[in-house]
């Protein structure tokens, strides 16, 4: 069995030495340097760019602005094309704009020689702005005579979807129930890969070769070639190594204006690499989506009738859109099932940072508002939390109307006493409660859900191809990609596993290239496992099934008494090795009469999901009077299936974990209310979490075998995040009888809610 | 920038073991001349103001953010960058091994940084609680790993080098 075992991941030697090469490392040093001119107010038009003293500058090749770009309008979201125009993601984009639309959006670009000579160029640039009103706020957005951002949206809602079952405005005139209403804030917050997002573009024989830190490199060329006007096979993209996304690479990036700019200097090579500040600033960043939860319940804590109104902070432009919060909104009628609900969000144009897609989509958020509301719930009704959950959860053989997705088994209730037991949840939760004093101690928890990759709502497929080499080695190329998760590892242990081959004779191409590489559409939605890992199955099946159906030209054996196990071709009846693997490839490729070049390629299209469970524990100590939180115990506990690779699963959930403490604890994007201005777009005002701010985090894992699934697996990558903020807010509520309605819960925060409370 | 404007300094140094010698532009920072001149690409540029730790090297024994650390002050130095720390014949040091072991590389763009930090405090040669490690650690930052699996490569090394026994 080489599936669910630990090997070290494949790539992992080279990177602790140093050598894997990032796309920074492998562009050549003669290329130009490109850098953009952003602009210095939040909503503007731009009546005229003064260049005459930047191109003076030494050095500067050429400078290129808002008044000379190509007026292809492109979107920027890593979603598979749509044949159907009214699913196709919204084009709101071109390269460079005459519209600003938040402060730091993108008005003019210099290519020069070196970085200090384009930067200077980029300081003399003289932009000339007739300026508007801006609005950061979604609820000031949607008011009739608010800044209006894009023509096309009234209100500048970019889109409203609404869920309906039963009857909610008669359920509640029971005059029996309990009601419980709150409002649920989470901030906008970035991703932090500690690699900058770089590409690099020039030109190779009227081909447009862009290498870019990308997860959808694919969908990459697509974009350049939407946004270029130019035909798609004329684009070359490839994706080197990639040192972390986490969805912000999930959209096409500065790839589109580097191409441009390559273009411009007649095919030079040119190089764009954005700053951390850029990063934060100009890249993408998780929806601040603000939620209004109210529930009618029983005494008992039988619901009756819920709604859910969710607000979505989209910033400037569409990129994701509408997709986050409508992920998020459709967790709240399937994780607490209840016979009448109304649920509608609003995704709301601001003159901020653009939201785009980052690791939960939108769960993060969604999971934050309906937990603490449960929480809410419980102290209302004076249900315990756990007894709360065990009642109303998704049960067992719940069956998703829309996505087909089912609870297979009684995964919650598992998940719970996994993680209840580690921690010393019972005991605790006794404990804790009725504390007084300045310093106490709190537990809680909170459950997660999560889709596996994107159908229905779009397109999932994937393809394989296997080439089999002289020593009986696989040669393995597929679309999805490796940015840093594992994904090469996770791919190379399953073709092994099915071909019957020693890992080591799995030989994956790590970078995708668009023109080698088979059609993928990258690494999102936790995907990848799942949706690859169909195409990986049907490819080595085929793979075998041609090996077997050629050895029988020199085993005279049929290919149904053969196998392939550990690299040997094995007659099942009496388990004798008839021949290598590799002798047979030999035998074959270099055969004078009947040469064959044993090769599989397979596409496959996914048309099932399947869903994630798990849940998170935590611990705390909150000072009072000082407003701080100590986090002394976490647990997160994950049912995604069989695990392939247990030790890089592990990794998964600490990485995830660590994400949600800062969502939870410290990580808020600031801005100036006067200018609209990100005041804290560095690593040093920005506080991500640092070695200093986790305790031990323990993963640990309930292995439900995905009945859909080719190898058993499901959705891992992103849930990880999800439980960790509500269950911290549900030990800080344990801990000081204070409930939290935003995120962070820092000492800002907890100041602020300690005053309100009397607590100081 | 035209040429006649730039400052150039000669700057020579040990770098993994041998005498460099080169001319930089005064303002370069050694970040710069790592990548830029010897191609040495371990060193990683996260912020370029000493925020995150990945372009850390070693300066005499001790690591230093090499983003904030002009290449002139480097004259007279001795640099270790992470391919310095590879064997002749690719032997990995005790510290490259843990990390693959601990599973503590994911996207890999902080290791380089994280292992010669990790080099100078096991080099040190002190056995350190759990939270002076945390503390030692914690000018790096990385979105990947949570830090979990780093702490336990760093803490078993620096177990194993001492020659004690893992505390359960």
């Amino acid at each position: 069995m080489i599936v669910g075992k630990s090997i070290p991941r494949i790539d992992a030697r080279d990177k602790a030495t140093g050598r894997t090469m990032y796309t920074d490392d492998l562009c050549d040093r003669r290329a130009l340097i490109a850098k953009i001119k952003h602009s210095t107010v939040a909503h503007a038009y731009v009546k005229s760019v003064d260049i005459s003293e930047a191109e003076k500058i030494p050095g500067v090749v050429k400078i290129v602005t808002c008044f000379d770009v190509p007026d292809f309008k492109f979107p920027t979201a890593g979603h598979p094309w749509s044949t159907d125009p009214h699913h196709q993601d919204v084009c709101d984009r071109v390269l460079l704009t005459k519209h600003v639309l938040y402060y730091g959006d993108d008005v003019a670009a210099v290519v020069a020689e070196d970085e200090i000579s384009a930067a200077d160029a980029v300081r003399a640039i003289k932009v000339e702005y007739e300026e508007l009103p801006f609005v950061l706020d979604v609820q000031e957005a949607m008011k009739d005579g608010a800044p209006q951002l894009h023509e096309a949206y009234p209100n500048n809602i970019l889109n409203h979807t609404s869920y309906r079952s039963g009857n909610y405005e008669e359920a509640i005139k029971d005059p029996g129930l309990i009601k419980v209403e709150g409002w649920y804030d989470t901030p906008t917050v970035q991703h932090c890969h500690i690699e900058n997002f770089v590409c690099f573009a020039s030109r190779e024989n009227e081909k447009l070769v862009v290498v870019t830190s990308t997860q959808i490199p694919h969908i990459v060329r697509r974009v350049v070639g939407q946004a270029l006007g130019i035909p798609w096979g004329r684009v070359r993209v490839i994706k080197p190594y990639v040192g972390g996304g986490f969805g912000n690479k999930q959209d096409v990036l500065y790839e589109p204006l580097c191409a441009f700019l390559s273009e411009s200097v007649g095919g030079r090579l040119v190089k764009l690499e954005c700053t951390r500040e850029e990063t934060f600033c100009n890249n993408r960043v998780r929806h601040a989506i603000r939620s209004h939860i109210t529930t009618y319940c029983r005494k008992d804590g039988t619901l009756v009738a819920r709604k859910l109104e969710c607000f979505s902070n989209q910033g400037a432009y569409a990129s994701h859109g509408h997709a986050i919060v409508a992920k998020g909104m459709g967790a709240f009628h399937q994780l607490y099932p209840c016979p009448n609900v109304e649920s509608d969000s609003w995704t709301v144009f601001t003159n901020r940072q653009v939201g785009g897609a980052m690791r939960s989509y939108g769960m993060a958020q969604a999971i934050f508002a309906v937990e603490s509301h449960s929480d809410d719930i419980c102290r209302a009704i004076g249900m315990d939390p756990m007894e709360f959950r065990r009642k109303n959860l998704m049960p067992k053989g719940y069956v998703d109307p829309f996505s087909k997705n089912e609870q297979y088994y009684d995964t919650f209730n598992q998940c719970f006493d996994k993680g209840a037991a580690y921690i010393g949840y019972n005991e605790k939760y006794k404990a804790y409660q009725n504390q007084s004093g300045p310093v106490r101690r709190g537990i809680g928890f909170a459950p997660l859900w999560y889709n596996t990759a994107v159908w229905p709502i779009a397109l999932e497929t994937a393809a394989c191809r296997m080439i089999l080499n002289q020593d009986g080695s696989v040669q393995m190329q597929v679309g999805d990609t490796e940015i840093g998760q594992g994904a090469d590892t996770a791919f190379s242990q399953m073709a092994a596993e099915t071909i019957g081959l020693p890992f080591d004779k799995i030989h994956i191409l790590s970078c995708q290239d668009t023109d080698v590489t088979p059609f993928g559409t990258g690494a999102y939605a936790s995907r990848q496992t799942y949706v690859t890992g169909m195409a990986v199955r049907d490819c080595a099946e085929r793979l075998k099934d041609k090996i077997l159906k050629t050895a029988y030209r020199y085993t005279r054996m049929q290919p149904y008494l053969m196998d392939i196990q550990d690299g040997n071709i094995v007659r099942v009846t009496d388990g004798r090795v008839l021949m290598s693997v590799g002798d047979l490839a030999m035998s074959a490729l270099y055969d004078l009469d009947n040469s064959i070049h044993i090769t599989a390629e397979t596409t496959t299209q996914t048309k099932s999901n399947a869903y994630s469970f798990g849940c998170c524990f935590a611990e705390v100590e909150v000072d009072i009077p000082l407003c701080r939180v100590r986090l002394l115990n976490i647990i997160n506990v994950h049912d995604c299936g069989r695990l392939i690779n247990p030790a890089l699963a592990a990794a998964q959930v600490e990485g995830g974990m660590s994400m949600g403490i800062g969502y939870a604890l410290s990580e808020k994007m600031i801005y100036d209310q006067k200018t609209g201005r990100l005041l804290n777009g560095n690593l040093l005002d920005y506080k991500l979490s640092t070695f200093m701010d986790h305790p031990h985090l323990e993963a640990q894992f309930v292995e439900n075998y995905e009945p859909t699934s080719a190898y058993g697996t499901k959705a891992l990558g992103e849930p990880p995040v999800v439980p960790v903020a509500p269950a911290i807010r549900a030990a800080i509520l344990q801990a000081t009888g204070v409930p939290m309605y935003e995120l962070p819960m820092d000492p800002h925060q907890l100041f602020r809610r300690f005053k309100e409370e009397h607590l100081i | 920038m035209a040429e006649e404007l730039r400052q150039y300094k000669q700057v020579t140094c040990t770098i993994n073991g041998k005498k460099r010698t080169t001319m930089v532009d005064v303002r370069a920072s050694l970040t710069d001349m790592l990548r830029n001149d010897y191609r040495l690409t371990s060193v990683k540029k996260g912020c370029e103001v000493g925020e995150c730790g990945a372009c850390t090297v070693l300066i005499d024994g001790e690591a230093f953010d090499s983003c904030i650390y002009l290449a002139v002050w480097a004259d007279g130095k001795e640099i270790i960058t992470l391919e310095g720390l590879e064997g002749p014949n690719g032997e990995l040091s005790d510290i490259q091994q843990a990390f693959i072991d601990e599973t503590a590389i994911q996207c890999g763009f902080c290791s380089p940084g994280f292992i010669l930090t990790a080099k100078e405090i096991l080099d040190s040669g002190v056995l350190y609680t759990d939270d002076e490690l945390r503390k030692l650690l914690s000018g790096h930052l990385c979105r990947c790993t949570g830090y979990e699996n780093i702490f336990q490569a760093v803490k078993k090394t620096m177990y194993k080098r001492l020659g004690k026994k893992l505390p359960t």
